[in-house]
Parts: C-alpha cells; structure tokens; sequence
C-alpha cells in the first residue's frame, strides 16, 4: 500500500517535471522517465524486501535530479512553475502559514469576485508562557489548484474594490496587511468600477494607509499584481516572477503578430524581461527572496511554510521596528534575526501609535522615491544638479515663508477689512431708504454709472462685418502641418451622420481638426496643444535633460530608442514645464505619444514625480495632459511597472498637500498609466473623440474571449460609466482648464 | 384578400434581390479585381462592425475612399470600362444579387398580409390587463382586436396613459416588443391579419420554413 502511493507520488512528481519543461529535450527527465519505466515493469516481480529499496534508490534519484534540474530553470520555466494547478496558492498558505483564519470575501464561487481571498487571521506568538494571537488581514489572488471559477487569478474590478474595503477595515482596526500576489494581470473590463480605474484607486489609498503591509508575489502580472502590492516589505518567492507583461504579450507585441507567437521568441522575451526573483532582487523592486523548493514549493512542502511563516513575521516586525521604536534589545534582536532561529521569540506588538503610523507612510513615500532612479540618464552636470538643488531649498523657504507664514496674517487681515467692508455695505444700504433719498445720499444711480463706457460700447452697438472678421478665436498659433496638405479628409462619422468631406487646410486649420458637421475630433499633434493651449513659447520646460535609456539592456531596445529621439527631438515621452494659462502660473506634465507610443518608463516616472515635487514646492496647480499613452513600456520591464506606484504616491503627497491635480485624456490612453497615476485624479478630463481604458479590444478578446463595443473605450462610455467627469471640446480647452483652475482644487491654490 | 400563391410564385420567380452599387460623389474609380460570378460578403461581426468586401475605391481631391457590399451575394455585372475614369454621383458600378433567405422572404410575406399596429412615442409599453390575461392563457393569436379598443398602457416618466388600437379588425398575427423595455416611435408593436386570412398566413410561413431553399 506505502509502496503503491510512493510509486504515485513519484509519478505525479516526473508528471510535474515534464510539465515545466514543457517540450525541451533533456537528458534528466529522460533518465527519470526510464528508470521510473523500468521500475514499474519490473515491480511485480520483485519481492517484498526489493521493492522497499529499489522505491527508496528511485526517491534519492528524484531528488538528487530536481536538484540538478533546478539549476537548469530558465525563467519561462519559472512562469510554468507559477502557473502549474499544483503550484502552492493563497489556500494553502492560509491553512499553513496562519493558526487560524476567517474568510469574509466570500467563499469559493460564492463571492463578488472568487479570483480574490480576503480573510482575517491570527498568528500566535509566545510572551514568555503567554500566547498572543495577533490579527492580520490577508488579501490576495487565489489561483486554486484547477480550480476554474478563480479565473487563474485574474481580478474584476469589483474584487479589487472589495480588497481595498478590506485594507480599509484593516487601517481602522490599526492591524497590519499581508498580501499575496498570484496574479497573471487584471481581468480587462471597463464596466464599475472599472479594471483601470480601480487599480489607480487601489494604488492612491494604499500609498497612504497607515499600517504595515507585507507583500508576497508569486506571480506579478503588471497592473493586476499593483492593485495589492504597493508595500513596506515586498518578498519574493524564489521561483515567482513580477512582470510588466507576461512573457506571451511581450512576444506578441515584439514579434508585431496578431497569432500567437512562436515558443523561442517567448522564451528569450522572458529572458529578456529580467522576471525572476534574483532579477527583481538585483533592480531593487523587492527586498527579500523566500527560497522554496527545488522546482517550486507545492502543497507537500510544509518546511517551506514554515519558512514563509517566519519570514512574513520578521518583515512585519521590522516594519514596526522601523517606525515605532522599539526597545533597544528587541531592536538589535530584529536585526540580528537574519542569523537567528525563529522570529517568533522576540515579541513584536504590530499595532502603531500615531506617531508612527505618519512615520510609515513617510517611510513608504521614501522607499519608492528611491527605486529605479538610476533607470534614466540624468543628462545634466554637477553644477546644475547642485544648482538644482539649491533652487529647491530656496523655493521650499520662499513657499513656506509666503505661503505658510505672511499668508496667515495676510488671510486675518483681508477677513477684517472684508467684515469692515461689509458693514459699510449694510449702512449704505440704509442710506438707500427714504431719509437717504431726502438728504440725496442714494447709491442707486452711481452703481449704473460704474460701468465702463468700452464695455456699454461694445455691449449696445453692432458689429461691422465689412471692415474686417470679427473673430477673436479659433485663431491658432500652432497649425498643424496636416493643414498644408490639398486633398479632402472624410470623417469617421460621415456614414452615420452624414458628415460631408472637408478640405485639409480647412480641417487642420480653421477647424482645428474638428469636424464642422459631427463635432468628430481627428487626432492632432502634441505640438498643437503645447502652443494653442499651454502657450508652450514662452513656458520653461524643466529636467529636458533627463532621458529614457535602457535599463535592462534589452535586446534591440538602445537602437528603437535612438531612432525614437531622433525621430521627435525628445528625450523621452514626457515634457513638463512650467506656464501660465490666463496669467495663472502652472505645472504641466505633457505625455507624447509619437515617442514610442507615449508609454511611461523609468524617465517618464522620474520627470512626473519630479513635476509634482516642483507643483507642491511652488504652491501650484499640475496639469497632466496625455497626448497619448500605450502604458508602460515593456523593454524596461518592472523598471517601468514600478512607476505606477511611485508616481502615484507622488501624486497623492501633491494633493494631500492641498494642490489641484487635473487630468486631460486625448486620442488613446490606455493600461498601467491610467491604471495609475492618470486613474487617480479626481478631476479627468477628456478631449472629445478620444479613447480611454484598460486594455484594446484585441486584449479584451483573448482574455476574456468576448467581443467588444466598436465604441466601447470612447470617451462618452468612459463618462457614462463614471470614469471621467467630462468631455471637452479640443478649441475650448484653455477656456475649461482656466475655469477648471478657478472652480476646482485643493487649499493650497494661493492665485484665487 | 391575399393571393399567397401569386406572391410566392413572385418570390420564386425571382428569389433575389437586385442591389445596384452606385458611386456616392464623384471621383475616380478604381475596380479592385472583381469579376461576374464572385461571391461578395456583407458587414460582419456582432456589431456589424466589419464592413462587408470591398468593391471599388473612389477617389475624389486624393481622398481615397472605399465602397464596401452592404449584403452579401453574387457580383452579376462590373462596369469596368471606367476603369481610372472620373464619373458623376450616381453612376452604376456594379450589380450585386443578393438571394433572399427564409427570414427574409417571411418579412416581405407578412409586411403585406399584416397591418402592423406602431408605437407612437418611444415608452414603455404594456397590454391592458384583460389582454395580456388573453395572451398568457391562449396566445397572442388568441386575441381579436378592433377599432378604438383599449389595448395599451403607455408608460413614460411614471406616468401611465391608455392607447387604443386603430386600423383595421382581425386578430393578433405576432408581438414585437417585449413588455417593460423601451419602445422607439414607429417601431411597430402588433402585426393584426384578418380573421380569416390566419390559417393562410401560417400556411404559407410553413411552407417557406420548409421548402424555401437558400442559395447562400
């Protein structure tokens, strides 16, 4: 009967192997697949003393294999070891990890969405004889092991709300957040809350909740991985990977095919992405690898639990560690663990005062300012960053001495001239009754006086058409070069509407790309915008110097980014600079398209944090205008994805600190930058006919295998759905930005 | 009274229908290889969000546009002499015959043998609780209808109002709206046959279920 179910395992075992190696010729599995063979052939005829032993050599083969074997991964391995039915899940890990745990997401299939685990759990730790049960949250993606209804992990939008709900909770009760990431990417549905929307969302609060969070990735699938990650302490297990894109995508997309690609070109995109744990180690997007199992931990491992047990404990301890002060014992004891036992010997009280749980999100904010600055090239030299610098500190004492300090007497003093004022109206008005009327001191003929005469002129006298236009808009400064060309244009519309054709020079040009029947907008360039509205002529542009490079040494990547500089003049795909809309000084961040699509990597991120930096040190409004944005670039892999957290947070800093944060969507913006930094604005804004999202419409097939609306992204379904607040005209926008400026915003927006 | 056996022998005479392409505006026309006899198909897809094959390209200021087929069918005649010729609005490019399927033939059927009773506003509509009782126990064919009978309830923001029927007596032949959904004006929501014509309407949807061959 032992000799029945070891022989199983063993099979199961070589099943597993095969399976991750997929078709690779390799003379291990090979041997173990013979032997195996030759064993269960001869098995019947070997006596009771034989078979024992034999199974037993059979076992040290095994294992002296998957030894050698797990040397030989290659990281596409990797990904078939995360998404094998046998690979350990969130289940297993609570059942294994934790003393005791309840669900209250849901349970199996019925939940809001089963992808996800929400479950309180405790963790019992010794005080000497005394046990303490400390509670944790524990949120994550369940993959289940075959378990279909889990949809492999991949989250509706409405799972993610429901896990911020938990995290919330878990802020309330001051108990700390352990998450686990097995997730392949999140499921791309528009419908409410949104997959984009909700990401961003996930990522603004996270950034600010005030208890430890722990994160563990396993599988890292881009944006769906953020929608929980965003951690004090991010782990890794060993044979885990954390992506920007999963490999298939990233081949896909390389190879410009709309089948699948070819099993090689996957293979050396995985390689090429730097997706393992010793990788994400190295590039310092995670802390610490949790070393499984060769070949991957599975069910059985229970060592390995109890390695992760320990290893979830020592980085919640040292979180607290950093941010509450322990004892100077405990303190030095935390950081010598490494080198100790069990961290369970030490007690560690995981809820935070309140001191230190504004340290923790400081910390927080800290940590992910400082990875991936070495992703770009900081073109500029000593002197200027030195000067850089020195401007900063100036600017800080300038904006805290006006802003924070003459500001607060200014605002007492204009309340009492504005109550004095008042109460001189309020006599005024009593003149206006019959004994003013009698010593002829009334008000009522002088306010009709006030008027200027050019404005009663231009009030009650006609226009003089002859003499010359009366247009004092839709004159352009910026025209765009497609004006210049002689043919017609026929407009998307027209067989709907029936919108007739319209000249070029006429389109491009009077109309600014707008069709003068259906109101259609055509897409127009960056330019058009950054001198038409943002009066780009007389702005300062800042940090031009930084420029996107190739951080993982991507294969081909240095020569597209060459060709993409040269092609448009720009180091990467943001420009920020510093203008005036109305004589209203502001910050604004331009995202161009033409520069590789738009897609945000470590450049991008760094000149947008910086840019808010610059926004909350100057006191005023930022501006994020994206031209268009295919999302994060994948070349730079996690240097890239890292930028939906970092520049959230950056974001979030700026708006808590009392700025106006206004995003202004045109043409496509899709993916990790609206599922971030763009999604988390509360004022978006949208160019009309433009395009917003999640993921295209071939994404949305091959994942959820369901066809969508042809208009399913477009900017009237964005705001029906309550993802945007409103649809701008392209020739009215710096009129609407102006009032927005006016109307919407934080404290701190000192020009009202 | 209706001839069904002189209109199917119409329709078998001639089960197609006859699309004619004709050039939008003016331009240039480019022919895009086509010949007699090819099979052309119509827009696709949920949405019909693909357009159907394409025919022709007409070029007018350099704006190079696409004539797509709106059904799908046999191409019967290209005018290929204007071929790179610049012509009028209107001109014929090409005739596509488009052979009707049973569905189709069906419609042409009943939109002569039935009076089809249409939603005056876009509303909610809702038969009277007598005649819904009718349909629910007997069938929509069950019902008989005449003139100024109460036989809607019209509900719109809430408010509810009554509509008779108008036109001419006979009984329900088919229900087009589903009760609770939103109803567009003109689209029709009742189709009425005579009393007597029933049994000769269905006999005649039975047999274009059952003998009309599609050529697609």
């Amino acid at each position: 009967m032992d000799i029945d179910k070891r022989t199983r395992e063993l099979a199961a075992r070589l099943t597993y192997i095969r399976d991750i190696f997929g078709q690779r010729e390799n003379a291990s599995v090979a041997l173990l697949r013979t032997r195996l063979e030759e064993f269960l052939e001869q098995a019947p005829h070997l006596g009771m003393r034989e078979l024992p032993l034999q199974v037993a050599r059979l076992e040290e083969l095994f294992a002296l294999l998957e030894g050698k074997l797990e040397g030989e991964l290659s990281p596409m391995d990797r990904v078939r070891i995360v998404r094998h039915p046998q690979r350990i899940c969130l289940k297993d890990i609570l059942e294994n990890v934790y003393d005791n745990y309840t669900e209250i997401g849901g349970q199996d299939e019925w939940s809001i969405d089963p992808g996800i685990i929400i479950a309180r759990a405790t963790i019992a730790r010794r005080m000497g004889k005394k046990t303490v049960h400390q509670s944790v949250m524990v949120v994550g993606q369940e993959k289940g092991h075959g378990q279909e209804f889990r949809n492999a992990g991949s989250i509706k939008p409405w799972g993610n709300a429901n896990a911020l709900y938990y995290m919330r909770v878990a802020e309330i009760e001051n108990i700390p957040i352990h998450t686990y990431v097995f997730t392949p990417g999140a499921f791309p549905v528009e419908d409410y809350p949104g997959a984009a929307q909700q990401i961003a969302k996930n990522l603004y609060v996270m950034s600010g909740l005030k208890v430890p969070i722990i994160s563990v990735f396993s599988e890292g699938g881009s944006g769906g991985a953020e929608a929980i990650a965003l951690a004090d302490r991010r782990l890794m297990l060993s044979h885990g990977y954390y992506s920007v894109i999963s490999p298939e995508g990233a081949a896909a997309i390389e190879g410009g095919l709309k089948d699948k690609a070819t099993p090689e070109l996957i293979e050396r995109c995985a390689e090429r992405l730097r997706i393992t744990a010793a990788d994400n180690l190295e590039l310092g997007f995670i802390d610490r690898v949790i070393q499984e199992p060769p070949l991957g931990a599975r069910p059985e491992h229970y060592d390995f639990f109890r390695q992760l047990r320990r290893e979830v404990i020592r980085a919640t301890d040292e979180v607290v560690d950093a941010v509450e002060g322990l004892g100077p014992l405990r303190g030095m004891a935390i950081r010598r663990q490494a080198r100790s036992a069990d961290p369970q010997d030490i007690f560690v009280r995981w809820s935070l005062g309140q001191a230190a749980r504004t340290k923790l999100v400081d910390r927080r904010h800290e940590k992910y300012r400082a990875m991936s600055r070495t992703a770009c090239r900081d073109n500029r030299s000593l002197g200027a960053r030195i000067a850089s610098g020195l401007e900063g500190l100036l600017w800080a004492a300038h904006s805290t001495l006006r802003h924070d300090f003459l500001a607060r007497y200014k605002r007492r003093l204009l309340g009492l001239l504005e109550a004095a004022e008042a109460e001189l109206r309020a006599l005024r008005q009593g003149l206006d009754g019959p004994l003013g009327r009698l010593l002829g001191l009334g008000a009522g003929q002088q306010r009709r006086m006030e008027v200027p005469p050019e404005a009663l002129e231009r009030l009650v006298s006609l226009s003089c058409p002859e003499d010359c236009p009366c247009r004092l808009e839709d004159t352009w400064v910026y025209v765009s070069p497609k004006s210049r060309e002689d043919r017609t244009q026929t407009c998307p519309n027209s067989s709907t509407h029936g919108c007739l054709d319209l000249w070029g020079p006429d389109l491009f040009g009077e109309f600014a790309g707008v069709c003068s029947h259906c109101g259609h907008h055509f897409p127009l360039e960056f330019q058009w915008y950054l001198y038409n509205v943002f009066d780009f002529a007389s702005a300062f542009e800042f940090n031009r110097e930084l420029e996107s490079r190739n951080p993982l040494d991507y294969e081909g990547f240095d020569l597209k980014l060459e060709q993409a500089k040269c092609q448009t003049g720009l180091g990467c795909s943001c420009i920020t600079f510093e203008t005036r809309i109305e004589g209203i000084a502001t910050i604004v961040a331009v995202l161009a398209s033409p520069f590789r699509g738009g897609t945000v990597g470590a450049a991008e991120g760094e000149k947008l944090i910086r840019a808010a930096e610059r926004a909350m040190l100057k006191r005023t409004p930022l501006i994020l205008y994206s031209h268009g944005t295919a999302g994060i670039r994948i070349q730079e892999g996690t240097c890239g994805v890292i930028q939906m957290p970092r520049v959230t947070m950056a974001v979030r800093r700026y708006i808590e600190a009392g700025g106006l944060y206004l995003v202004l969507y045109d043409t496509n913006s899709y993916a990790g930058p609206v599922a971030s930094f763009l999604g988390c604005s509360p004022y978006q804004f949208a160019v009309r006919s433009s395009n917003i999202g999640f993921a295209g419409p071939g994404v949305i097939r091959e994942t959820t295998g369901v066809d969508v609306p042809p208009k399913y992204h477009r900017a009237f379904s964005a705001l029906s759905r309550g993802h945007i607040q409103g649809i701008w005209d392209r020739r009215d926008i710096k009129k609407n930005l102006h009032q927005a400026l006016l109307t919407m915003g934080g404290k701190n927006l000192y020009y009202r | 009274m209706l001839n069904v056996k002189e209109m199917l022998d119409e329709l078998n005479a001639s089960p197609y229908e006859e699309i004619e392409i004709r050039t939008p505006h003016t331009g240039v026309v480019d022919f895009v290889g086509l010949a007699p006899g090819d099979r052309v198909a119509g827009p696709s897809g949920k949405w019909l969000e693909r357009p159907g094959t394409l025919l022709a390209n007409l070029t007018r200021e350099k704006n190079k546009k696409s004539i797509c087929a709106t059904q799908k069918g046999q191409v019967m005649d290209i005018q290929t002499a204007l071929e790179g010729r610049f012509v009028e609005a209107g001109e014929r490019l090409m005739t596509i015959r488009h052979f009707l399927s049973k569905e189709e033939v069906i419609g042409r059927i009943l939109k002569k043998a039935l009076h089809l009773f249409c939603a005056p506003e876009r509303a909610k509509y809702y038969f009277v609780p007598e005649i819904d009782a009718k349909i629910k126990a007997g069938g929509e064919q069950s019902v008989k209808v005449r003139e100024g009978l109460d036989m809607f309830i019209v509900s719109r923001m809430k408010r509810e109002t009554a509509l008779s029927y108008t036109g001419p007596q006979g009984i329900i032949y088919a229900v087009y709206f589903q009760q609770g959904d939103n109803v567009d004006g003109g689209q029709p929501l009742i189709g009425v046959c005579p009393e007597n014509q029933l049994t000769l309407i269905q006999d005649v949807v039975n047999r274009v279920h059952g003998e009309w061959e599609e050529r697609d």
